[in-house]
Formats: C-alpha cells, structure tokens, sequence
C-alpha cells in the first residue's frame, strides 16, 4: 500500500504556539494538519514531505460553534459533521450545513475540520496522481515540474479551487481569524484566495485559522449547489452559492453569487450580483443574471467531466440557485 | 415428521434435482463464511504474516512503449535493509492464462509495453526501504511510439507491440465465422439496418488489492498464498516459469476480496514474490497499490460494433453479421477468448437463423485487457439491444413482442451449433414488463420520464477448459470424521459470491447433516481436488454436481451398517437433520455421527470423491471451443429512469430484473448477485470509464475513477425464475454473470424513451445526452479491415 513519508509531530496547545512552530521552519519544512483528511492522501502521493507537522487537535478551545450579537462563529477546528448538525446553524445559516454535508463521505467529515476545509489544497487530475504517475508525464509545474499540461502556454497553474464550505461563507460576508506568530488579523474569507493553483491561499503559511465570523443574516438567504458525478465522496466539479437580501415587496437589495471549482480560487459573479439589485427575481431577471454569472467560470480539462460541459452547467446551476431563493 | 428425501441414488445416475422435498436447498440460509467476515477473522491474503518476512515493491515502466538497454541494480542491491533485487533474465520463461497467448513476463525482458508494466523487483525488510530502493535502480530506456487506440494499431508499423511470426503487425487475432448464407438472409427481409456502437473499457475495482506472498521452504517446497480466483492455473504457470516441477509448487487461493474476473489470471508478482523468497530463503510479501491494481487490469475491453441485420414485418430474424473490434491493450490474457466471446451468445438469446460473425483484436499500449463479469458478451449484448429497440421501432412492434416472439426454444441447437437446454426468458420478460407495468408506460410517460426493456443470456461454466485436456473441470472429496463432521475438499474458490457456501449446502443437503457440521477445506493445489477456478459462472454448476456425486458415493457406506443396527430395510432409511431415520417410522433413528462411526468399524476410514465434466459441445469449427456451455442462464430487465434535460443528468428510478436460475441453492446469495450486477452494470452504463491521455491511465483510483456509491443505487426488484435444468444441481443455473447484461443497454433505450435520443455508445455521461439533445453527438464508427475468410464448419456432433 501507498504510505506516508516520515515525519515529527507536534502538537502545540495555542494557536500562537502552532504559528511559532511553522514559522520555525523553513517553508517546506513543516506544516499544519487538522483532520488530514486533504493532507495526508496528499502526503502519501509525495505532493508534500514535510519533515514536521504541527497537529492542531489539542489546540485549547479550538472547536465549536457559538452565537453572539454579531452573529456566529465558527471554530476552526470543529469537524464537518458538527457544523452539518448544528442547530444554529441549521436553524439561521443552513446553507453552510448543507454545504458541509456535501462534502465527501460521512467517516471524513467526522475527520475533516472547517479551517482545514477552507484551506485545502487545489486540485487537478495531472497532479492528485501518485509520484510515479507524475513521474511518467514528466511532472507539471504545480509539483516538480516545469510545464501545465492543462494549458501549456500558460504562465500559471488551474489547479481547482474545491472547496464546498469557501464561496457560501463568501456569499455570507464571513471573515476569519488567522493567528500568526506575532500578529493576529481577520480578513474576509473571499480576501483568503488568489487566482492561482499553486499560490492560491493568501494567508502567510505561519498563519492559523482559529475562527470563522458569520455575520447576522439580516434576512439573507442563502443555499447551495454542488456539482459531482456520485452523491457521496466526490469533490465538486462546480459549486454555485448564492444570497439574496430582499425589501418587504421582493426587490433585491443585495446579492451575492460565487461559483466555485471552475477556476484556482472561487470566483464572485460581480456583474451579475450588480445586474440583480433593484430587481425582482423573476424568471427573466434569474435567466438574465445566470447568462451574465457564469462568464468568469474558467473550467479547464482536469476534473471530472468535460469542461465544455461544467461551463455550461454554471449557468444551469447559478439560474437554479436563484429560483430557489426567489421562492422564499 | 422430519421432511425425508429419497433413499441413495444409484452411482451412474445423472445428478438431476430431487422429486422429496429439500431441507438446505432452497433457503435463505446465511453464508458459512458471514459471521468471520463481520468480525474480521477472514484472513486476506495481505492478512498473512510469517516470521522473517520480507516485502516486494516492483519498479514500473514510465513509459507506454520502450526498448529496455540496460537495468542497473548496483544502487539499490547495497542499500541497508536490502535483501535481493530480481530482473527479468532471471525469470526468462514467458506464460500467459492461454496456451496460445504465452507472452508475458514475471519481468520485462527487452520492451515495457504500458505505464505499470514491471522491470525490476526489490526485496526488503520493510515496504518503505523497498520503495525507496527502487529509486536506486536506473532503468535505460529507448522510448518507442506508442499505439494508444484501435486506429493507431491497425497502421502500418515497423515496430510492433509483440515482434511475432504469428502475428501480423498489432493484430494479435482476426476471425471470421459463418453459419448459413447471411446475404440470402438480407434479401429475405423486409428490413435492414446496420449501425455502429462503441463500449468504452472498465475495470473490476474489486474492494480489496491483489496480494501474495510466497515461501521457499528449507525443503524445497514452493508455496504461494495469494487472492486469486483460479489457483490451478496459477500452479500450472508457476511451476513452468520457475522451472520447478507442478509437485513440489503449491498455491493457495486465499478468500478474494472481490474478483469479478480481476483475479484470473497469473500474475507478474505472483512469480516474483517466488523467485525473491528462492533468493532471499524468506517470506515474501507484495500488496500492489490501488495504482497498480489498474494497471493489473484484465479488465472490460473497449469494443467498437458493427451490427447488420435483417427481419421480417413479424419481427423475426433471417440474419445477423456481427463485427467486433477488440482493443486489447499491451497482451494476449484472455483476449483470443474474449474476442470469440463477441461473436458467440449472439444466438442464444433471439433465434436467428443465419450468423456470420467477424471478429478482430489488437495490441496497445495499455494495461491488458481480459475477462469481466460477463466476459465479451457485455458489449454486443449492449449493441444488440439497442439495435433491436431501433428494429422493434421501425416495424412498429412493442420491444416486449418483439422479444418474446424470438426467444429461442428449449433443447435447440442455434446456427453457430451451441446447444440450448432448458429457456426460462419468456417467463423472465413477462414477469418483469408485469411488475413494472411495461405496456402502459412505454412511449407513454411524460417527457422527460422514460422505460426500457431487454434481455440476455449467458452461460453455466465454459464447456472447455482453458487448455486441452479430457479430465473432469470440477472434483470434490469428502472426509468423515467420528464425531460427526464431514469436510468437503474441493478447489473451488470463494471471491465472494459464496462458492464455499453452496459446497457446504449441498454436501448437508445430501447427507442430511446440518451446514454448521460441514467443514470446507478449498482452493489448495495441495489438499484439495483441481476446480479450474471461479470464471464463467461455472462453480455452482461443475463444484455443486461433484459434490453431489461424492456425497451419493458417500451414502450407501453409511447407510447399510445403519440399516443393519436399525433393522429396516435400506431403501426405507432417509437422512436428514443430522439423523438416519425409517421414513415409515421416523422414531426408528440413530445419529448420523452414530452411524459413521459403526459406517468406519465395518468399512475402514471413510471418505468419497466425486467430479463433473461438462457434456461434449456439437461444434467442430476452429473457435466451437467458445461458447458451449452446460446451461445457459437468462435474464431480463425493466428500467425506468428521469433525464433532466437542462444538465443530460439521469436519475435511474427503479430496476425490475428477472432471471432463470434454474433452481435457486439459496435466494439469499442469488439476489445478492443479481443486486451485484445491477449495480456493477449500472456503474458501466453511466460513468465508468478505463481512458488514458499522454500514454497513463487517466484516473487510476478510487476516487476519480467513477463507480456508482450505495446511495447512487436506485431500488432493484428481483425476480427468481426456475426452470429446474437437468444440467444443473437440483436445477441450478448461474447467477453471478448474467444478471448484469440486460442492465446496461437498459439505459441508452430507456433515455430514448424518455427524450427521444439514441446513445450508441457507453458511459450515458450527462455531456454525452446534452450534445445528444442538441443534435451535436457524434455516431460511432468502425475502422475498415479486410477479415480471413470464414473458417471452416465441419457438420457437428451428435447430440448428447
Ligand atoms: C475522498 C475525499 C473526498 C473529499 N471530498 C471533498 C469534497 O467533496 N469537498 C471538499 O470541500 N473537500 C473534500 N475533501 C477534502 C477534505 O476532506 C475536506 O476539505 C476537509 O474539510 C479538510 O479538512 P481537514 O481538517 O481534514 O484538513 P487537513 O487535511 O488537516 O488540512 C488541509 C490543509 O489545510 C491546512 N490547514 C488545516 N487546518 C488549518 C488551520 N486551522 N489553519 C491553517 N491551515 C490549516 C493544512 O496545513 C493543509 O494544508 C475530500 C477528501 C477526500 C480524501
Ligand atoms: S493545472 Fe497545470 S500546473 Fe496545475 S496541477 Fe494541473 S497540470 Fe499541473
């Protein structure tokens, strides 16, 4: 069987600590693991050989989910299966449940964490292959080696950004918490990607992520849909989250739509949220918003069906997403 | 009144069902082997560990096509924890499952044919140091063009994938066969259609990764534990390519994970872990990857189809000319059989009067392809479905008439001289289209909402073995111990379809023992009698008719002392629940441990054998070997499914399958395959797909290889159909194959109905069924080729 590089593992009690302990080490050198449910297949197939991890499984009021006066928030740690049951959630914000319960199958999400989530690694079907796979193409420029095969003549990789929990806490406003070794922030987690597969986290590698910040809804709707060949296990192919924020006679006052897994990080439909505001959601508007919305959808030949098709599907799905809403 | 049976059959008798009633046969009566597989004591190959074991990682090519120049293992064999490193000149001897396709290696000795095939091989302590040995070993390379496609093969080439006389090019096998005057049959018709199909490759994906581990024992004896499904074979090659004599090799099959075909042939590292414990004097051990389990493959071959035929306005046939084109991948495996496999169960489903089949198989560089559940028949089954629901449609005919119309009749002999016995597919296409309420809904759900039917055969065990011989396919011995137990030696082979099972039902059945007293000793070149091996649906059939004839041998030894001490006549005595009783008055009793021991006291050590050859096929022409089967089993299937026409997505509502199995030996294990195959099927039918790009298979894990999950099943209703076949152990006719076939052209008919377009091709992926709609799909097509003439078709044998 396939198995995992060695390596030391820590397994420090505060964030502030973990951050100390990456920031200890040169890049290569060590990184953060969660539920390692991203991680350590990745580690298996030789994507990373770290010689360090810094566990974050005893990290000190890393889990769970609160609401306060501005909202809720997420701890970093706290697993999929928490957040898909939770009843805050459930109850004010049930498209960040539903989109947990998408992810994968029920033992990893028992693993999985939400930071993890937000912070997985990209992915394509030339490089989620074991080394000596890669090896027999020569490599690609994500790991080891020099060209995309995806796109040849590009400068960048289009590795897909893939998670299922990123575009709905964007389409919520959400901001996070990252603890480095000397200086805590929070930024919004759309400020967390870059439109790059091999660069696609903001985030300095010495940051942590303790917490995730909701804002109140305010009457924002939001939902979810994802993508994927089998209802269980599979990473999205597309995932469109959607919110509407709608005066008393149904006129949009705010809209939010992020597609994601069509491109290195996930992308925010701005002219299509513009188009929608002042509207109602008619099937004209929603026809007319998902004909604007999935333009920036850049799918490329290396997931899971034909690019052709998934860009299609964005403009199918972002129209569904809105029909939903519309419904109230 | 304990139910009684009849008394012992005489020896000669042929093992037919029984007239009393059965008290195993027949119920849902749970595995033998369940409850240690639910608490884990099921030792798997990989399971197996020996003290002093060392593990075996095998170096693989990088390339699809590539002359080897040199292999320097210096590095590696110095590294600490080193025990050997193995090449290919140590293993020179080539073998192969065919005898006419001996053309692999344990290790490549001049080419690498595809990405995965093996050059070298590490022994180490551990399996990290293997691995990281094989980086140590610098494999030179000639890198040569690769032949990726069927196309690509049949082009002119200087540097074919095997350099054979008998080869022509990339060619490895064009034939032709021809039975009656097809074109005569075309003028004869009122119409004619031909079209082309494509079946993309798949794999088996059983659960559990091919292992084995090999000892050389100080006394010189070779023996090799490993999760295949056909240990006599893998006697016969690995004594060749060891060059040690078959009686001093001994092979274990260990309780395969899954098969599916998967597991049947020898494999490269069954032969390496050999040779690396003759070197090392120490247990050897591999356990391939998930990767390597691809690259194993035997899997689905991708066939193109080209199908003609012509029928009357009453939906009956008068001919059918049948092209297939194999894509084989880099050797021969099975593939001689699979190619005749295309051609030949044509016709023993529909009549049909005139057959010429053409069939043709190529080497590429990729992974082997080999026998799958359904073993060559998938395909055109799937062809000819289709096609016959495009038939039905122009001649204006309900698909259900126009199938059960032409079911072929019971003890028939079909053009191409297979010979027929019992059809139970009327009962199975009318007990489907019933439940399902066919009639009304086809052509008349609401758009997007659509029901297809179809139907299929296929046959109870291969009638010839792999290589000539005239010794029996399936043996079984029995043992008896005094306490009571009976022990069935057999070297049948339990992948999980529970051949161990029926062993131990039909040898209680027989002796009137209860299942928990039977002990099953199989799948042990050694201990156990040779069964050719679980392929071809042949177990239940070949192992269940030894067993009976062992066990009927058994009888009259224990039943004459016990009729002695009982004082009643021997015809009299019945034996059931673990007692031999008077059926006249059962009170007359005495345990059935009593009596093997006063059975042993007047006869010595007790034990019996008994063994199956399958009746003599009619057919004499090159390639009758294929085809012929004791039985064949039949099997038809109602889908009903959902297209959403904005994204191609379907959503398969509810399958309705019957299937003649003769006589169910336990339901429980019939529905459990028939379930198996539903979803085995459907996993074709919609998304799987074995493709490669830059010369690599594409996806090679479970993860982006699609296979449909537990919550992608649709709800199933199966159907068992008895036809008690004479053949068969009380009746009994396979069910671990047949079912899949109906399921997967199911699908593209039932879309047509629901949508109005036609899929001839697999995977039904949603981006296919949206070009579909958008009238943007391409047909498939075959390439051109000049096929030999027909093969000569001497008149057949008497029929037996
Ligand atoms: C078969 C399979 C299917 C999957 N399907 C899906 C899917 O459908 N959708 C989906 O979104 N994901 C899927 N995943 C990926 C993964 O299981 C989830 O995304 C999970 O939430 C990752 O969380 P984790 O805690 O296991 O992350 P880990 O594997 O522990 O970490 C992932 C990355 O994030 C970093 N990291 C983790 N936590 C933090 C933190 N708090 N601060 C800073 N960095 C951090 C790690 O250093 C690492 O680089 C799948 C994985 C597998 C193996
Ligand atoms: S997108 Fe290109 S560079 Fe990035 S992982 Fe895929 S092949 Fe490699």
């Amino acid at each position: 069987m396939m198995r995992l590089p060695p390596f030391r593992y820590f397994a420090p009690k505060t964030a502030r600590e973990a951050a100390k302990m990456l920031a200890d080490h040169a890049a290569d050198e060590a990184m953060a693991v969660a539920g390692g449910t991203d991680l350590y297949p990745n580690m298996k197939r030789r994507q990373f050989t770290p010689k360090v991890l810094i566990g974050l499984h005893r990290l000190e009021e890393s889990r769970g989910i609160e609401e306060d006066d501005d909202g809720v928030t997420i701890r970093g740690m706290t697993t999929l299966t928490q957040v898909e049951n939770d009843e805050i959630l459930q109850a004010h914000y049930p498209a960040i449940a539903k989109a947990a319960r998408l992810v994968s199958a029920p033992i990893l999400r028992n693993m999985g964490t939400i930071g993890g989530n937000l912070c997985i690694d990209t992915r394509c079907n030339y490089y989620n292959q074991n080394y000596e796979w890669r090896k027999s193409i020569n490599f690609c420029m994500k790991k080891d080696g020099e060209i995309c095969w995806v796109a040849p003549s590009s400068p960048r990789c289009w590795a897909v950004s893939s998670s299922d929990t990123a575009p709905v806490l964007m389409v919520l406003d959400a901001e996070c918490t990252l603890v480095g070794p000397r200086r805590v922030r929070r930024v919004p987690v759309k400020s967390l990607y870059h439109l790059d597969g091999i660069d696609f986290l903001k985030k300095e590698r010495d940051e942590i992520l303790t917490e995730i910040h909701v804002p109140k809804s305010n009457g924002m709707r939001a939902t979810y849909l994802k993508l994927r060949r089998r209802d269980s296990i599979d990473f999205p192919i597309l995932g469109v989250a959607a919110a509407i924020e709608t005066a008393k006679d149904g006129t949009v006052e705010k809209a939010r739509i992020v597609l994601t897994a069509v491109e290195s990080a996930p992308v925010q439909a701005e002219k299509a949220e513009a188009l929608l505001v002042g509207k109602k959601l008619t099937e004209e508007w929603i026809d007319e918003a998902a004909a604007v919305a999935y333009r920036p959808a850049k799918p490329l030949d290396n997931t899971d069906l034909t690019h052709a098709y998934r860009k299609k599907m964005a403009r199918v799905f972002v129209a569904r997403a809105l029909r939903e809403l519309s419904r109230g | 009144m304990p139910p009684t049976k009849t008394d012992v059959a005489p020896e000669q008798s042929s093992p037919a069902q029984e007239a009393e009633p059965l008290s195993i046969i027949g119920k849902p009566l749970m595995k033998v082997d369940a409850m240690a597989k639910v608490a884990g004591e099921t030792l798997f190959a990989d399971d197996l560990a020996f003290p002093r074991m060392v593990f075996c990682k095998m170096k693989r090519s990088p390339h699809p096509h590539a002359r080897i120049l040199n292999v320097d293992t210096s590095k590696a064999e110095v590294l600490p924890g080193v025990l050997a490193v193995l090449v290919g000149s140590e293993l020179p001897i080539p073998f192969g499952i065919l005898p006419v396709s001996q053309d692999e290696h344990a290790l490549c000795l001049d080419k690498v044919r595809f990405v995965g095939d093996p050059v070298a091989a590490v022994a180490a302590v551990d399996e990290e140091t293997a691995e990281a040995a094989l980086e140590h070993i610098d494999v030179e390379y000639k890198v040569l063009p690769s032949i990726m496609s069927i196309e690509e093969a049949l082009a002119d080439t200087d540097e074919p994938i095997h350099a054979s006389e008998r080869i022509d090019g990339n060619v490895h096998k064009a034939v032709t066969l021809q039975f009656g005057d097809v074109e005569e049959g075309f003028a004869e018709a009122d119409v004619v259609r031909e079209e082309s199909f494509f079946f993309e490759g798949n794999t088996h994906l059983p659960m559990e990764q091919h292992a084995a581990i090999a000892v050389y024992g100080a006394d010189g004896k070779m023996t090799v534990w490993s999760s295949t499904q056909t240990p006599h074979y893998v006697h016969r090659a690995m004594a060749k390519v060891l060059e040690m004599p078959p009686s001093r090799v001994r092979i274990i099959a260990c309780p395969n994970g899954g098969g599916f075909g998967g597991k049947s042939d020898p494999f490269n590292h069954e032969m390496v872990v050999a040779k690396l414990s003759m070197k090392t004097r120490r247990p050897v051990k591999i356990t391939l990857t998930r990767e390597e389990v691809f690259y194993c493959h035997r899997g689905r071959h991708p066939v193109k189809m080209w199908v003609k035929t012509g029928i009357k306005k009453d939906g009956s046939i008068t001919a059918m000319h049948f092209r297939s084109f194999l894509d084989g991948g880099a050797y021969g495996s099975y593939g001689v059989a699979s190619l005749y496999y295309t051609g030949a169960l044509q016709t023993v489903t529909y009549k049909i009067p005139r057959y010429k089949f053409e069939g043709l198989r190529v080497f590429t560089n990729k992974p082997p392809c080999g026998p799958k559940r359904g073993h060559g028949t998938v395909q055109p089954r799937f062809a000819i479905e289709c096609h016959l629901d495009k038939l039905a449609e122009e001649i204006q005919k309900s698909p259900l008439d126009i199938r059960l119309e032409k079911v072929v009749e019971p003890f028939s002999t079909t053009a191409n001289q297979l010979k027929i016995r019992t059809v139970g597919l009327k009962e199975c296409l009318e007990r489907v289209a019933e439940r399902s309420d066919f009639r009304k809904k086809h052509r008349n759900l609401p758009r997007g909402r659509g029901i297809a039917i179809t139907a299929s055969s296929y046959l109870t065990g291969a009638g010839l073995p792999i290589y000539w011989n005239k010794l029996p396919h399936s043996g079984v011995q029995l043992q008896l111990d005094r306490g009571g137990g009976v022990t069935a030696f057999c070297g049948s082979t339990d992948i999980g379809q529970g051949s161990d099972s029926v062993l131990a039902y039909i040898v209680a059945e027989e002796l009137g023992v209860e299942v928990e007293d039977v002990h099953v000793v199989t799948a042990d070149t050694s201990l156990t009698p040779v069964d050719l091996g679980s392929y071809s649906s042949r177990v239940t059939l070949m192992t269940g008719n030894a067993a009976i004839q062992a066990a009927r041998r058994l009888k009259p030894l224990l039943l004459d002392p016990a009729a002695e001490k009982l004082q009643v006549p021997v015809e009299r005595l019945a034996m059931a629940h673990g007692k031999i009783f008077d059926r006249q008055y059962p009170e007359v009793s005495m345990d059935f441990a009593e009596a093997v021991v006063l059975a042993e006291a007047k006869h010595g050590t007790l034990g019996s054998t008994g063994s199956y050859t399958p009746p003599r096929s009619r057919g004499r022409y090159k390639g009758a070997g294929v085809g012929p089967s004791a039985t064949y089993s039949y099997s038809a299937c109602v889908l009903e499914l959902e297209v959403d026409e904005d994204t191609g997505w379907v959503k398969i509502e509810h399958i309705w399958i019957a299937h003649d199995v003769g006589k169910p030996i336990n339901p429980l294990l019939a529905i459990g395959q028939i379930e198996g195959s539903v979803y085995m099927g459907l996993g074709e039918a919609l998304m799987e797909e074995q493709v490669f790009r830059k010369g690599v298979h594409k996806i090679p894990s479970m993860l982006d290889y699609k296979s449909p999950t537990f919550v992608d099943m649709p709800p199933v209703t199966s159907i068992l159909i008895e036809t008690l076949d004479p053949q068969g152990p009380y009746g009994a006719k396979e069910c671990g194959q047949g079912p899949l076939l109906p399921v997967i052209p199911a699908v593209p008919i039932a879309i047509y109905d629901a949508v109005g377009v036609r899929i001839d091709e697999t995977p039904v992926s949603p981006d296919k069924i949206l070009k579909a709609l958008e009238g943007r799909l391409a047909k498939p097509t075959v390439p051109e080729y000049d096929f030999p003439p027909p093969a000569e078709v001497p008149p057949m044998r008497e029929d037996s």
